[in-house]
């Protein structure tokens, strides 16, 4: 009895954590994607904290099970565009530092909005040996018209991993380009930086006043 | 009453005309021209929005349940159906086209005067075209990015498509003014509602709400023109400043401003189409 008891507890761990943790290098994208997603949708669903409005929740979900799939480097370099080139390692680091806190603080308050949304994945295809992938879905709710997101996944040696996200047509990422230029011109890469850290400030002082509240 | 609608395209085109006239460029982005121009109209529609628009649009939120705004988005979206078949058989996809007139035809029935949108369960997807989007289709460039009052953002050539869209669209049809007016605002406010949840990530997200705007705005609509598939823009997502920026700039390769440049056309995507490169 005892002795089923333990298979049972080693096959819910491996079902649960395990098997999603250790196989997320080999996993094909459009699975990777699946998995995460219906990881993710299934903690909203139960957790009152998160449904009451919790930003912290919302970024710890985020942080521990959505980031490990993105790769923040490809997505700060492909917002950066040809600035990029010219940037310094230490400063590609701040840069990339940055664009996560702000990527993280403003998409994760959106799972604070979950309503009764559900997740449809479109068909996938993918020739062998491709390492630059999209993944389509469709976010689905009650008395509105769908939203697609599309995934953008790139092949590197710890599994694939998201570098954009394209929300009804509309890139994340390199929405950011042209605002990146320009502040590139006029203040040149520090400023960037510089800007993105007041930005990021301010919204940490309007989460902290919010939660006051 | 055709004349309300005459007064709006002519105003509409006074407005261009005006912009385009000074149109010292006051920007860096060749995409916005007009950004001087752009920039003071962004700022009077936020003004509105935060004084008349969005508290309208929130009021009908606290008073009107889930079930009826969904009702009354049905409704006009229902209207707007026949306009849209128009459009996607102008595109060449008379398979769209059908399907259009079937949701008309089933929502307007079934659907209890488009109450309902029955036909989206049934499996005809609900599709989004405008004029601005055919012309799009047709090989016709954007044109300079333009925000009009009250409208908000446009490109020249979406400007176009809507004066036509307006002067087809059923509801500004309406011969009783009192009622052709209560629904053009009801719409706006119902259209706006919609919107409410957005307010905040876009608050959040922008570094500069304006260019963050209008990029989403060109974004979407080069998507919305491509129904959904625009072509690929291959930055590649190597790190350490490699190929990213291998020459693929929309902010600087795109030089259609005005309503010149022709994009292949229908169907067949070709990489990086609208962000031309020198060879």
């Amino acid at each position: 009895m005892r002795a089923l008891i333990f298979a049972l507890t080693l096959l819910v761990q491996a079902s649960w954590g395990g098997a999603a943790v250790a196989t997320a290098a080999d996993l094909a994208p459009d699975a990777l994607v699946r998995n995460v997603t219906s990881e993710v949708l299934t903690i909203v669903r139960s957790d009152r904290e998160l449904q009451a409005g919790s930003h912290k929740r919302a970024i710890d979900l985020v942080e521990t099970k959505i980031l490990p799939h993105f790769d923040f480097t490809a997505m700060t370099a492909l917002a950066m565009g040809r600035e990029w080139r010219s940037a310094t390692p230490e400063q590609r680091r701040q840069l990339t530092a940055e664009f996560r806190t702000l990527l993280v603080r403003t998409y994760s308050n959106a799972l604070t909005a979950y309503k009764n949304q559900s997740v449809e994945f479109k068909p996938f295809r993918m020739q062998a040996g491709e390492t630059d992938v999209v993944v389509r879905s469709q976010v689905v709710q009650p008395g509105a018209k769908p939203v697609t997101i599309d995934y953008n996944l790139e092949k590197t040696p710890e599994g694939w991993k998201v570098y954009d996200v394209v929300v009804g047509g509309v890139s994340l990422v390199t929405n950011y380009r042209s605002t990146f230029a320009q502040e590139v011109r006029s203040g040149g890469i520090d400023g960037l930086i510089r800007s993105l850290q007041a930005k990021n400030r301010s919204l940490e002082t309007a989460m902290l006043s919010s939660a006051r509240r | 009453m055709k004349w309300g609608n005459d007064r709006r395209f002519f105003a509409a085109a006074a407005i261009l005309a005006a912009a385009l006239g000074g149109c010292a460029s006051t920007g860096n982005d060749p995409r916005d021209p007009l950004e001087g121009f752009n920039r003071a109209m962004f700022g009077f529609n936020e003004g509105l929005d935060k004084v008349v628009v969005r508290p309208v649009a929130q009021a009908y939120e606290t008073v009107a349940p889930l079930p009826v705004r969904t009702g009354v988005s049905n409704a006009f979206s229902n209207v707007g159906d026949l306009w849209i078949a128009v459009n996607n058989l102008l595109q060449g996809k008379p398979g769209e086209a059908g399907a259009d007139l079937g949701r008309v035809l089933i929502n307007s029935t079934i659907g209890i005067l488009g109450l309902f949108d029955v036909a989206s369960e049934m499996g005809l997807e609900k599709h989004e075209e405008d004029f601005g989007q055919t012309l799009g289709r047709w090989g016709t460039g954007d044109g300079a990015y333009l925000v009009l009052p009250v409208l908000g953002p446009r490109t020249v050539r979406d400007t176009f498509g809507l004066a036509l869209d307006s002067y087809l669209d059923p509801v500004w049809q309406l011969d009783h003014v009192p009622t052709r007016n209560s629904l053009v605002a009801g719409r706006l406010v119902s259209d706006r509602a919609a919107f409410l949840p957005v307010d905040r990530v876009v608050r959040e997200a922008a570094l500069d709400k304006y260019a963050y705007v209008r990029d989403a705005y060109l974004q979407r609509r080069r998507s919305l023109i491509h129904d959904g598939n625009p072509p690929r823009e291959r930055f590649g997502a190597a790190p350490a400043g490699t190929g990213i920026a291998s020459g693929v700039d929309p902010a600087r390769a795109s030089t259609n401003l005005l309503l010149v440049e022709a994009e292949p056309v229908a169907g067949i995507p070709v990489e990086g189409q609208d962000a031309p490169v020198p060879r």
